[in-house]
């Protein structure tokens, strides 16, 4: 063992399949080094697993950049891991220390069910996007790009909120599974820019009644979600969704 | 057999509109009998299905990842190019075309190229219209940045997620569509076979990647929009489920695979730091356009990059090409790169690095203003390699990063089989030997948008559609076969792991086909390539279930193909007797070390056609004419 390696007791959630019950399980991880990311960390015991004939942990992971949302992991507790504004898939190994003892889940929350040991189903995200989470533009006969000046600070706003990479964090994080800061980020993306006011209001009033149709729970206003939030979207962001969705839900009337 | 082409006659700048005035039309209430089945998600697959859907056609489109918007596409940094000249500094769609056909050293089609630039402008236009939040100046109009292998500044971006806005833009229109029951979305699903009637494309072979369910959907035309197969190296800056398997079987199915042996080595990645390496992670181009090259003048310099004085560096790309400078395109700095390590000047772990200092930008400009530009890019360097980037120069290398090589397309984007489209890096159309920085996310959204809706309508209107049944014998026989070759995945219970082989798979063509290959290697490789697939089918050790989600299954099917198109690469590779962009031959240079490329002989594109595993493939070669360009050596000094 140097300094540069580790080795760790892991307990992963194993669980067959959606219908089945999980329970965790323990694994000893060796000579893990500083450099490896988590997601590296979990391939070194996946080939172990396989190689001793057991059935390698399942995981979502695609990029492991941080920019697509895939993965997922719940560790000691805290969506993606200790590190502030990092993915699991970025958190690296020097965040751990010699004989650490680690957790790791699945996204606990109703919406999302497991699928497989760390794997959850987190299509109802994709779903309340599609009743609203966009500008209802075709392709063809747009204006000139330039038609149309943007302020610098609402265009940087917006894009603080459309960085959200759709991970779940927030949702794993929250007590209650609320789903707020995800449609925040979303509503608030497009209700800062001018291509946005047209479907402002049935834009909010759609997602926001599909967040409620999927089980979602309500926003108690803890903040757990942005704490966790790989891309650090904050809370001005649920209150402005709170406003918009109030004046939108009088002008219905 | 020399293919066709297919780009309408008349002079390069009319010739899309020519082709658009004369195409023919599918009427809107007719579009709803035609079912195209669109195989990826990423900003080629989601504008194409989302526009298709539009215009009112039947869509179903399919990707491995749980949800569209994680394509691969959502990692790209930097930019997309347009010819819009906002800058005022000389740009236009000619010199855009121009400056792509040289950045591609001469080996792209024409006449596809021209249109690239022509719909550059309406893409911005459009992503704009969606609400993409592009960088602006204090006025509020769109802001540029400068890319590689240009002088003008005609990249637009948004912050370093350029890839992820305007991927999303195209998820959400795509979602609209879905929304509308337009579209029928498959995530989670893999494609692992096409499947012809007639010689045409006609479905997919599918597997459901949580129930393991195998099926088949019927379609009047199949489009691939797959990404590129970067992956067969182990080791490169694509996720980890970038693969070749859409793409590699329907070249078994008889589709032409153009160009294997273009490759794309990115300049600025952050170096290897051990074995248990998963991917290399790209640091942007954009960073050259503020961080300097250098590294030491002497060999086994070990003072730190701050404590060497300025007279001690070796900013080379400065010196070698001096009106480029730090933006000299992506082939040329990472053989340059290369170059400097091998004359032992490498800095870092190995001596496999050259520093990347922002010392003069942040003198020059302010620590803020760097990290307004590239904040999120100095944080991922710091979360990876522990160092800031601010107090000490990035270490970085080259790795594998984009492949220009893909399917064979003619102008309609259409491959050798009728009915089969391909967009995106998947095809191989646009970008020659070598692709420049912010081109692959506006071809990407060209193909989708602006071309794809034409020549697809075009195919349709001009020959006669059946729509097959999915018990017909062939897509019953291609079910078999995907289901066969699962089974043997399966019992195999050997000892070593996917991955233990896609690593040594990846090493030997990164070895022999990387940065620079020569015919003793290649011929090594090719040697070496066979023995080690016939040692994964007796040997490879997959668990678990064919009917559950089973990540190592999924993996070992996508490692089994780049075992095949291993060989294809490098046999593609060998017979290119030249040097060009990212194909770079020993034996081929000039004298101060560039890529000698052979005109005469060379100025085709490679189309290999498939003739059973194992044995040789036929080469068909498509004539590269140039009607307006005059061929030159590439020179950027
Ligand atoms: C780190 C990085 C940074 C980059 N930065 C830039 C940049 O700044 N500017 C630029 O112009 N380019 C950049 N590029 C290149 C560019 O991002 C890609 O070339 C481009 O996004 C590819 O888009 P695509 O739609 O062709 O494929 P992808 O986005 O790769 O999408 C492929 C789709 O196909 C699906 N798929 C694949 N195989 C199957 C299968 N067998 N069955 C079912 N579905 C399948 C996937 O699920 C996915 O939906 C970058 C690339 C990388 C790796
Ligand atoms: S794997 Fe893409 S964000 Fe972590």
């Amino acid at each position: 063992m140097s300094e540069t390696t580790m080795n760790l007791t892991l307990r992963v959630w194993r669980q067959k399949n959606a219908q089945s019950a999980g329970t965790f399980v323990e694994y000893e991880a060796k000579n893990i080094s500083v450099d490896m990311s988590f997601l590296e960390m979990l391939d070194v015991v996946n080939e172990e697993l396989t190689a001793r004939g057991e059935d390698p942990i399942a995981f979502d992971h695609d990029c492991r950049e941080g920019i697509c949302g895939m993965c997922s992991l719940t560790i000691n507790g805290k969506a993606h891991g200790p590190l502030e504004a990092t993915t699991t898939c970025q958190l690296h190994m020097r965040s751990f220390k010699n004989g650490d003892a680690i957790t790791v889940e699945p996204w606990r929350a109703k919406p999302f069910p497991v699928i497989k040991d760390l794997v959850t189903d987190r299509s109802a995200f994709d779903r309340i996007i599609q009743v609203g989470g966009f500008v209802s533009v075709s392709t063809g006969g747009a204006p000139d790009g330039n038609a149309l000046p943007i302020p610098k600070t609402d265009a940087d706003a917006a894009m603080d909120a459309a960085q959200c990479i759709g991970c779940g964090a927030c949702v794993a994080a929250c007590k209650n599974a609320s789903a707020m800061l995800f449609v925040a980020a979303k509503v608030g993306h497009l209700g800062l820019l001018p291509q946005g006011q047209t479907e402002r209001d049935r834009r909010v009033l759609h997602m926001v009644a599909q967040m409620d149709e999927e089980g979602f729970g309500n926003c108690t206003n803890i903040g757990s979600c942005s704490a966790v939030c790989p891309k650090e979207i904050g809370q001005d962001f649920i209150s402005r969704l709170n406003r918009d969705f109030l004046k939108a839900s009088l002008r219905a009337k | 057999m020399t293919l066709e082409s297919n780009v309408p006659s008349g002079p390069l700048a009319h010739k899309w509109s020519k082709y658009k005035q004369e195409q023919k039309l599918v009427n809107p209430a007719n579009k709803r009998k035609f079912e195209v089945l669109i195989v990826g998600s990423g900003l080629a697959g989601a504008s194409a299905a989302a526009t298709l859907a539009e215009l009112g056609y039947n869509v179903k489109c399919f990707c491995f990842q749980d949800s569209p918007r994680r394509a691969h596409s959502i990692a790209a940094q930097g930019g997309i190019n347009a010819a819009k000249n906002y800058r005022n500094d000389g740009d236009s769609i000619y010199r855009l075309f121009y400056d792509t056909i040289k950045g591609g050293d001469f080996r792209a089609r024409e006449g596809n190229v021209h249109r690239l630039a022509e719909v550059s402008v309406n893409i911005i236009d459009q992503c704009v219209a969606q609400g993409v939040p592009f960088a602006r100046e204090y006025g509020g109009l769109l802001d540029n940045r400068s890319f590689g292998g240009a002088q003008v500044s005609r990249t637009f971006y948004a912050r370093g997620q350029t890839g992820q806005q305007l991927l999303l833009g195209a998820y959400q229109a795509l979602s609209r569509q879905i929304g509308l029951g337009t579209v029928k979305m498959y995530p989670r699903t893999e494609m692992l076979d096409l499947v012809l009637i007639n010689g045409e494309a006609k479905g997919i072979v599918v597997r459901d990647l949580i129930t393991g369910a195998i099926s088949s959907h019927g379609g009047d035309a199949v489009v691939l929009a797959t990404g590129g197969y970067g992956n067969v190296f182990y080791l490169s800056t694509n996720a980890q489920g970038c693969n070749v398997t859409a793409t590699y079987r329907a070249y078994k199915k008889g589709a032409y695979f153009a160009n294997p042996c273009y490759t794309q080595i990115h300049p600025t990645c952050i170096p290897v730091s051990g074995d248990h390496q998963s991917k290399l992670t790209l640091m942007s181009e954009s960073l050259r356009n503020d961080g300097r090259v250098w590294v030491p003048k002497t060999a086994g310099d070990t003072r730190l990059p701050q404590d060497i004085p300025e007279g001690d560096r070796d900013y080379y790309l400065e010196r070698k090409y001096p009106s480029y400078g730090n933006l000299a395109p992506r082939d040329i700095a990472s053989r340059a790169a290369k170059e400097a390590c091998d004359n032992g000047l490498g800095v870092g772990p190995g001596g496999r690095g050259v520093y990347l200092d922002f010392s003069d930008a942040i003198k020059r400009l302010g620590e803020d203003k760097i990290r307004e530009r590239y904040g999120n890019l100095f944080e991922m360097y710091e979360r990876i390699t522990g160092e800031n980037a601010y107090q000490r120069p990035m270490r970085i290398y080259p790795a594998v990063h984009y492949t220009m090589g893909g399917l064979w397309v003619d102008y309609n984007l259409m491959s050798n089989i009728p009915g089969l489209f391909v967009l995106g890096e998947a095809n191989f159309s646009d970008h020659g030997a070598n692709r420049l920085g912010a081109s692959a996310l506006m071809q990407g959204l060209a193909d989708g948008y602006f071309v794809l809706p034409y020549t697809i309508a075009n195919h349709f209107a001009s020959t006669k559609q059946h729509k097959p049944s999915t018990d017909a014998a062939e897509f019953k026989e291609a079910e078999q076969e995907v289901e066969a070759r699962i089974k043997k995945l399966l019992s195999i219970n050997g000892k070593r792991t996917v991955n233990d082989f896609h690593r040594e798979l990846g090493k030997l063509v990164w070895d022999k086909c990387g940065m620079a290959r020569n015919d003793a290697g290649l011929k090594e490789a090719l040697a070496r390539i066979p023995a080690l697939r016939e040692e994964f089918w007796e040997n490879v050790n997959v668990l678990g279930d064919a009917e559950a989600l089973n990540p190592a299954l999924e993996r070992a099917g996508r490692v089994a193909d780049f075992m095949e198109f291993a060989e294809l690469l490098c046999l593609d590779a060998l017979h290119r007797k030249e040097s060009c962009g990212g194909h770079f031959r020993e034996e081929y240079q000039t004298e101060d070390g560039e890529a000698q490329r052979n005109d005469e002989e060379f100025s085709y594109v490679a189309a290999w056609g498939y003739s059973g595993v194992g044995n040789a493939p036929v080469l068909n070669k498509e004539p590269l004419v140039y009607e307006e360009v005059h061929m030159t050596q590439r020179s950027y000094k």
